[in-house]
């Protein structure tokens, strides 16, 4: 579709661009200065809106660049929800400096677009550049306390492990394009079905996987994660843990399943069936959450043990990433939505200890739950999601997960070595259980009150917990609907 | 010389002091040149590639003026953090940054 033709298609995104230039201009202006975040809310809420008007149309749009269809949809809707929950709460977090608020809103939608462009892009030009466009903001919101030296550090260590892993990926890129002609992915899953050397393809694609690795945090490409998620604004950790990790999903989904696949199945008429790249991935999800719950366990510093898990989580989705097959997708997909509110209602509870009490380490939160028993509540609920057992969502999406493995009957060892993860996993979970409500406190025994706004959020998004496991047939139906792309 | 092999050993060669320079040095200014390098050696491979193998269009040499642009803006933010980085800690080492650990 031509460009002109296009912009009718994409009004999501052109009021984000909108709002982004509108906040940046009204924040010069002393007078306007207030209506900065009202206005971010308000764009995001109406982009939502045309959103979901156009679910379901299926379009390439500007010249083949990027394509409207529902798979992205789906994704879209994931990160406008989790942008719109972190600008919300980031108004009610103590120690963001409130002068420079608008910019951080700013940046926050930028990244919103970044990804909204991730998820749909179907050129290598439109990759590279909606990666870098959700890191660049990344990287300056990761150093948004400017006089705190964790957040300096954690903002060095992202722009360098990022624009490294960046650059690795955009010289197997290149040679990607050198060996294909092309970079736009359906023309390179013709040429690679003609491609005389099959081996060739193996230094570009592990330079590619390092990029999108980075992304989603995977194992042997996770060294800046803890450390970032420790330093960085809670909220900011909050969203990164989230969002761009969807994003990373939706993008790596979609090069691998477009270039490497026909149908959504390893066809054995594909000269490119005999790279095994399953394997390479079985092996690196399950080391991604074996060392990242390894490592979770002896951790004191409850931001840092929920970074060491969200990679955990990132090995557990990989599994399902080994299984060609839609339905595989389909519990990726499911697992994702599930993780942004299991993960977004433990970092919620984060803030409001470290608002209140000041508490970043897991002593801190010792006798929390006699001072406010409501909240630490959900915050078990929360807790056995993000362990995946019953009564919780987090249990239905790991057992989507485990169904898959087992159905193809292949990575046996894999399913195995994801139980004694989970095993692993509820020992660390319910360290902070345990301080919350069997460890007696230093004497406060006052009620503290979270401000209306966190409160809500940490009970909304908890409280999803609940109801998709009761109740997550629609939610299932939605994304079968999502990707009809593959299934046909 | 004027054949793609040359430019593909000389992109090989830049990118891997790239890494080299990333991996062993640590000033940050010096290991954002690092990656500066392996930017620069991805452009040469695009334009190389456009140049001799013969591709219809001109995707490469696109391709390479976005690396470039990115590449400016991505070393703006760098310098930035990095300096902020000087005025906290006074030191734009990079072991010096070490207080996130464990």
């Amino acid at each position: 579709m031509s460009n002109l033709s296009s912009l009718s298609y994409y009004i999501p995104e052109l009021i984000i661009i909108l709002a982004i230039l509108l906040v940046i201009i009204l924040d010069v202006i002393p007078a306007c200065k207030k209506y900065t975040f009202s206005l971010s809310l308000g764009a995001i809420l109406l982009a939502s809106v045309f959103l979901w008007q156009s679910y379901g149309e299926s379009h390439g749009l500007f010249m083949g660049m990027i394509s409207i269809d529902p798979f992205s949809h789906f994704f879209k809707m994931i990160f406008l929800l989790s942008t719109f929950s972190i600008i919300l709460i980031s108004r009610y977090e103590k120690q963001l400096d409130s002068k420079y608020s608008a910019e951080y809103n700013a940046l926050l939608m930028i990244v919103l677009l970044g990804m909204f462009l991730m998820s749909s892009s179907i050129n290598l030009i439109m990759i590279y550049l909606s990666i870098e466009l959700v890191s660049i903001p990344s990287y300056i919101l990761a150093g948004m306390l400017k006089n705190d030296k964790e957040s300096n550090e954690a903002s060095l260590k992202y722009v360098i492990f990022g624009s490294f892993a960046s650059g690795l990926m955009l010289f197997g890129l290149s040679i990607l394009y050198g060996i294909t002609g092309s970079t736009d992915i359906g023309v390179i899953t013709a040429a690679l079905q003609t491609i005389d050397y099959p081996l060739s393809i193996y230094f570009p694609l592990i330079l590619i996987l390092v990029g999108f690795g980075y992304k989603i945090s995977m194992v042997p490409f996770h060294f800046w994660t803890p450390d970032v998620y420790e330093g960085a604004p809670t909220p900011i950790t909050a969203f990164l843990s989230v969002a761009p990790k969807a994003a990373g999903f939706a993008i790596l989904i979609r090069v691998f399943y477009t270039m490497f696949t026909i149908d959504g199945s390893v066809s054995a008429t594909l000269p490119l069936a005999n790279i095994n790249w399953p394997a390479i991935i079985a092996v690196a999800s399950a080391i991604t959450m074996t060392l990242g719950n390894l490592l979770a366990v002896q951790q004191e510093d409850v931001k840092r043990m929920l970074a060491y898990s969200s990679i955990s989580h990132v090995g557990f989705m990989l599994m399902a990433f080994t299984i060609v097959s839609p339905d595989a997708v389909r519990a990726i997909m499911f697992y994702l939505f599930i993780y942004l509110f299991m993960n977004l209602s433990a970092f919620y509870m984060a803030i409001f200890a470290s608002n209140k009490l000041n508490a970043h380490h897991i002593d801190d939160w010792d006798g929390l739950g006699k001072r406010n028993p409501i909240l630490c509540a959900f915050m078990a609920l929360t807790l056995i999601s993000l362990t995946g057992l019953p009564p919780t969502a987090g249990f239905v999406g790991k057992f989507y997960i485990f169904a898959e493995l087992f159905k193809h009957q292949q990575f046996y060892w894999l399913a195995v070595v994801a139980i004694l993860n989970s095993v692993v996993a509820l020992f660390y979970y319910f360290k902070i259980v345990k301080s919350m409500y069997l460890v007696e406190g230093d004497g406060a025994h006052d009620k503290i009150v979270a401000h209306p706004v966190v409160n809500w959020s940490i009970i909304l998004f908890s409280a999803q917990n609940l109801l998709f496991f009761i109740y997550w047939e629609p939610l299932i139906g939605f994304i079968e609907k999502s990707i009809s792309l593959w299934s046909g | 010389m004027d054949s793609l092999q040359s430019y593909l050993v000389i992109a090989a060669i830049l990118f891997s002091m790239g890494i080299y320079g990333v991996i062993t040095r640590k000033n940050a200014v010096a290991i954002l040149m690092g990656i500066e390098l392996i930017l620069n050696s991805a452009n040469i491979n695009f334009i190389a590639f456009n140049r001799f193998g013969g591709m219809a269009n001109l995707d490469g040499h696109v391709f390479s003026i976005f690396v470039i642009v990115l590449a400016a803006a991505e070393a703006a933010v760098a310098l930035a953090i990095v300096i902020n980085l000087f005025k906290n800690v006074g030191s734009v080492d990079v072991d010096d940054a070490d207080l996130l650990k464990g």
